[in-house]
């Protein structure tokens, strides 16, 4: 026995029961605050001579009936060991990032950083839904000079020379010494009709938009204001074509499928028939109100089919072709469309008026 | 022009109420501008008489009045008014009576019962002020209620009659258009020859017998000129806007409104010898009825006699031959001057008359004899006298020659079809002659109507009685064909949106502006000047879009708005030829706009140019140059495939001051057409072989722009060489005085293979000495 004896004793400071080291080796996992002690707690149990490893080296000095069984006890303790550890790091590492997390979080209900964006001036908005609707029904745009000709602005106009219809558009002179003489700021966008079908030949579709001037200066008057021109040249265009392209328009512009639109006769020297076109007001639904002088009217547009005359200064065949033009004011639309009462807010460029539109 | 519908009822009354009238009207082309009441809304007045007017007993400024109100027994009423006294006539609101503001009962008053109120006029609503009860004349008649009396239940109307309808400028006019669009009857004033009781003449001879052909005078002796108006004649002077003066001008003005035909009533011993119409003479003047003495130039007409122009021919009469009240003796004239020998002579000396306005327009000379008599009619029935025979001078007048109307060319205008019985019956109902032949109408316009000359003429005659409501609107037929789009041209709109995007506002500002502006930015500038500005700071077309800009900065700066950014899109104007499209724009205040989590910096050139780079791509090249407005060293030429559109930099401290801005804005102005121009993207094959970089420090000159660097080691760069920029720009420590160093990134890729060590030593050796030759640039050590 004393051999035996001896060895067995031996055994027994070498080998501390596994489950004593696990219950330690939890109680260290337990307590660690953060990923490296978890580290050092995991080398002093698993490490290269981490307390199980070293129970596993000692394992060989055992007799092989014994081996078996302690094999498998601290094996089994291994696997609690490894299992705890694993939770743990798991937390550790979730609470780290939940910290993390927490240091990185915003306040999202802060306004956000860099540029801001500007806008586009009203009466351009307005331009464009113009151009576009009309652009939609085949209309190329076309554009022309702001200072023009005597003979642009009125003869090939038919206005000529000293007709009454030259008062009505007080048109601003330039002074003679530095310009050729008779060029004027056009008084409307007509001119452009006529350079137009000087180079194109029919069938035409054009709207011609830009900036127009006549001398006048008060509430509702700006000496300087917009224009859209508008010309359909063809075989076969009627009165009856007329009015039914500017109604589809004036009720797509307003997105009005009901809005009322009625056409008087009227004159202007370059169309006959001539009209007018006035819609149901939009302000106050027909009812009558400031804006309409309380005729539940509001005249928005001049249009007519284009006089023999003006074809005839272009060399159009007046029998083969016959056409209808159409002028109206961009500002008065823009104020009807988006309730501005003042035209002159338009050309005071404030910010905080330009940016309502943005 | 403005008329009592009372006037006009009389003359063709449809069966229509006021605001269908209007309507009709309206819708006839004859747009009513206006309806306004002769006055307002009140009942319950009479015509009264102050039998007696005693002293209030307890009251020192009332008076205890006895009324005649055409009743069997007279009413006490109590009045303040100062003028109140026995004897007058004056309007008298009875109890129960609605005035504007207040209702009259019977109250007592300092303990006096008083049934009703003496009124004023402005107690009527009828003018502004009064100082005392309204004075009726002595034939008022008594206890006739006041407003029948007066034909106050009356309406102005107003219309805005276009150019080309002159024919509608009478009562007579109006009354047969109204009757052609309603149908209604049209029953016009009878008008008998006058006899003539005296032999008198003046002479009349016509010397410019093309603007003048048809000339009628008349002798008329021995009126009173201060017989009253009769008052129908002046209620309807009054309600078409006419202040009545004196019987004989009344007259005229009378027949001018009944008739449209102008005339003229010259005091016969103001003439001088036989009348002569004829042109103005070099330095002739004529002081006329306004006061004001015209200079007449050689194209005006003027009625003149022995010793000069007496009148201004169909436009206003000369003060010295005028008629006044002691006249007695007159000289009647009525006229047809052609419209061009007319049209626009008032204008150029500053008068706009009735009379010139009908002239202008034309008037009827197939009725100025008919003018004549009904003006001696009236004459001789309300001021007395005797009339001498007409003297005529007659040349040729206008033809109305016939017209041919096409039914066919009716129906490819309107659009639609009309029955050609409909037509011929409304043309006739316009008073024109109308022969049915075939396919078409022979139409012989009436002498009144001076618009009706070719087809498109009747065209629209047609249309217009047809009535426009009537004609289908219809969407058009035509053929669908695509519209081009150019894709290397940038459409204005994209313009635009790129700016908003890149944070910038839109602004439009007036195309003239104070030619201060333009001077003060360039002091070479020479604007085009507006000949009769609107004011003068609004005189010179502008040259450049920076005035407009900054004002519009001062304008905002103003309006405590600290951050601007702005742009437009518009043209300048050099000449007639020379229009050119410019984009300008300005940036002031902080880069970023106010925020809390971003470093901002006050905006200066480098922001702009990075703006303008984003837009327009790095094919933007600047160059140092100097532009009077800007900053002498804060200042490029912009460059674009070769040539100069423009310029970018700061304002010129000068100007800074001189706007009196708070800091400085920083300013573009770029040729629109040319940056609009793009190219048509190009496919290249990708390289799959590595890229290199090799970042060269070269030390230079302080002053060598970094672009001349720049552009000689593009100059030299073999083609694989992908990019050559500027990374850093340093001067201080570690390199000389005068020097500075730039930081540049080569880039290199091969797309055929990988490159060796050798290649980019190569490529690096080229570029080392192309700057030293180029720039005087060696590698920094």
């Amino acid at each position: 026995m004393s051999f035996v004896d001896k060895f067995e004793i031996l055994q027994i400071t070498a080998m501390r029961n596994p489950n004593e080291i696990v219950a330690d080796a939890l109680a260290a996992i337990h307590g660690c605050p953060d990923l490296p002690t978890l580290e050092q707690v995991k080398a002093n149990y698993l490490g290269k001579s981490g307390q199980l490893t070293e129970l596993l080296k000692s394992l060989g000095a055992m007799p092989a009936d014994e081996r078996k069984t302690a094999g498998a006890r601290i094996n089994e303790a291994k696997q609690a060991v490894e299992a705890a550890l694993k939770d743990r790091r798991e937390a550790l590492q979730q609470a780290e990032l939940d910290r993390q997390l927490a240091a990185e979080t915003l306040d999202v209900t802060l306004p956000g950083r860099g540029l801001a964006r500007g806008g586009l001036h009203p009466v351009s908005k307005t331009l464009a839904r113009i151009q576009a609707l009309f652009r939609s029904i085949g209309f190329e745009v076309a554009t022309g000079p702001e200072i023009e000709t005597d003979f642009y602005n009125f003869t090939a106009l038919n206005i000529p020379e000293d007709h009454p219809a030259r008062a009505m558009h007080d048109t601003f002179y330039l002074r003679q010494d530095n310009s050729g003489g008779g060029e004027l700021l056009r008084t409307h966008t007509s001119p452009v009709q006529v350079r137009h079908m000087q180079t194109h030949q029919p069938p035409l579709r054009i709207i011609a938009p830009g900036r127009v001037y006549r001398c006048d200066s008060d509430v509702t008057h700006t000496p300087m204001f917009h224009q859209i021109e508008g010309l359909w040249v063809d075989e076969s265009v009627s009165f009856a074509d007329l009015k039914g392209v500017l109604a589809d328009f004036m009720r797509n512009f307003f997105e009005r499928d009901d809005l009322p639109v009625r056409f008087r006769p009227s004159f202007f020297p370059f169309t006959e028939p001539s009209a007018e076109m006035d819609i149901g007001c939009v302000m106050c639904g027909g009812e009558g109100c400031r804006v309409c002088s309380h005729t539940g009217w509001l005249e928005v547009l001049g249009c007519g089919m284009v006089h023999p005359n003006v074809f005839r200064h272009v060399d159009i065949d007046t029998e083969r072709f016959v056409g209808f033009a159409f002028g109206l004011g961009v500002e008065r639309l823009a104020m009807l469309r988006y309730g501005v009462d003042d035209l002159r807010l338009f050309f005071e460029n404030d910010l905080r008026f330009l940016k309502q539109f943005n | 022009m403005q008329f009592p519908e009372s006037w006009l009822r009389n003359l063709v009354n449809p069966p229509l109420d006021t605001a269908q009238l209007a309507h009709v009207v309206t819708m006839a082309g004859l747009e009513v501008e206006a309806l306004t009441p002769a006055a307002p809304p009140f009942n319950n007045v009479v015509v009264a008489e102050i039998l007696s007017a005693e002293k209030h007993p307890d009251a020192d400024r009332l008076r205890v009045c006895q009324v005649d109100v055409g009743e069997a027994t007279p009413v006490t009423i109590v009045c303040g008014a100062p003028n109140a006294a026995a004897g007058l006539k004056v309007p008298c609101a009875r109890p129960g009576a609605k005035l504007p503001g207040i209702e009259i009962k019977v109250a007592k008053v300092r303990g006096v019962e008083s049934f009703g109120m003496l009124c004023s006029t402005k107690e009527l609503g009828l003018e502004g002020a009064a100082d005392g009860l309204m004075v009726l004349p002595d034939d008022a008649p008594v206890g006739e209620d006041f407003r029948t009396w007066l034909n106050l239940d009356d309406t102005l109307i107003t219309l805005k009659l276009t150019p080309n309808r002159a024919d509608c400028l009478s009562m007579q006019g109006l009354a047969r258009e109204i009757g052609a669009i309603t149908g209604a009857e049209v029953r016009l004033p009878q008008i008998v020859e006058v006899e003539s009781r005296i032999q008198d003449v003046v002479p009349v001879q016509v010397s410019a017998a093309d603007a003048c052909p048809l000339y009628l005078g008349r002798v008329v002796r021995g009126i009173n000129a201060q017989a009253t108006t009769p008052r129908w004649m002046a209620e309807r002077l009054e309600r078409s806007g006419i202040r009545p003066l004196l019987a004989p001008v009344d007259i005229t003005n009378y027949v001018l409104l009944e008739l449209g035909q102008p005339m003229h009533a010259f005091a016969l011993s103001r003439l001088n010898g036989g009348i002569e119409v004829r042109l103005a003479r070099p330095g002739e003047t004529l002081e006329l009825l306004n006061g004001q003495t015209a200079e007449l130039a050689p194209d005006m007409l003027v009625v003149a006699d022995a010793s000069g122009p007496v009148a201004l021919a169909g436009i206003m009469g000369g003060q010295p031959s005028s008629v006044e009240r002691f006249t007695v003796d007159v000289f009647l004239e009525a006229a047809f001057f052609a419209p061009t020998a007319i049209a626009g002579r008032a204008r150029r000396l500053g008068l706009s008359t009735d009379s010139s306005h009908r002239f202008e327009r034309g008037v009827d000379f197939g009725a100025t004899r008919q003018a004549m008599e009904r003006a001696t009619q009236l004459l001789i029935d309300i001021c007395g006298g005797r009339a001498g025979p007409i003297t005529e001078a007659a040349a040729e007048l206008p033809q109305r020659q016939p017209i041919t109307l096409r039914l066919a060319r009716l129906k490819r205008v309107a659009g639609v079809e009309m029955s050609a019985d409909q037509v011929a019956r409304d043309l006739a109902a316009l008073g024109a002659h109308v022969e049915r032949q075939d396919d078409r109408l022979i139409v012989a316009p009436p002498s009144f109507r001076f618009d009706l000359a070719i087809e498109e003429d009747l065209i629209e005659e047609a249309v217009r009685l047809y009535g426009y409501d009537n004609i289908p609107a219809q969407p058009p037929a035509a053929p669908s064909r695509m519209l081009p789009q150019d894709e290397t041209a940038l459409a204005d709109d994209v313009l635009r949106q790129m700016l908003v995007d890149l944070d910038y506002q839109e602004v439009i500002t007036y195309s003239f502006v104070d030619p201060a502006w333009e001077t003060a930015l360039d002091a070479a500038a020479r604007p085009l000047q507006l000949a009769n500005p609107i004011a003068s700071q609004l005189s010179a077309m502008r040259t450049t879009l920076w005035g407009g800009l900054i004002e519009t900065l001062r304008h905002n700066l103003n309006r405590q708005q600290e951050r601007v950014r702005i742009f437009e899109l518009g043209r300048v104007y050099t000449s007639q030829a020379e229009q050119p499209m410019k984009l300008g724009g300005l940036v002031y205040g902080d880069v970023l706009p106010e925020q809390w989590g971003a470093p901002s910096h006050r905006v200066d050139f480098f922001d702009l140019k990075g703006d303008l780079e984003r837009l327009f791509g790095h094919a933007l090249d600047t160059q140092r140059g100097t532009h009077p407005a800007l900053h002498p060293g804060q200042c490029a030429e912009v460059w674009v495939n070769g040539r100069a559109i423009g310029w970018i930099g700061a304002l010129h401290p000068r100007l800074v001051q001189a706007f009196d801005l708070p800091a400085v804005p920083v300013l573009f102005e770029l040729d629109s057409q040319v940056l609009v121009q793009r190219c048509l993207p190009r496919h290249a094959s990708l390289s799959r072989f590595p890229l290199v970089r090799r970042d060269l420090a070269f030390v230079l000159d302080a002053h060598t722009p970094a672009g001349e660097l720049l552009a000689a080691l593009r100059e030299v760069a073999p083609g694989r060489i992908q990019s050559i920029e500027v990374f850093d720009d340093y001067r201080g420590k570690g390199v000389a005085e005068n020097q500075k160093s730039l930081a540049i990134r080569v880039v290199m890729q091969d797309t055929e293979r990988t490159l060796t060590d050798q290649d980019v030593e190569d490529a690096v050796q080229k570029l080392v000495s192309a700057a030293l030759r180029q720039c005087n640039a060696s590698l920094r050590a």
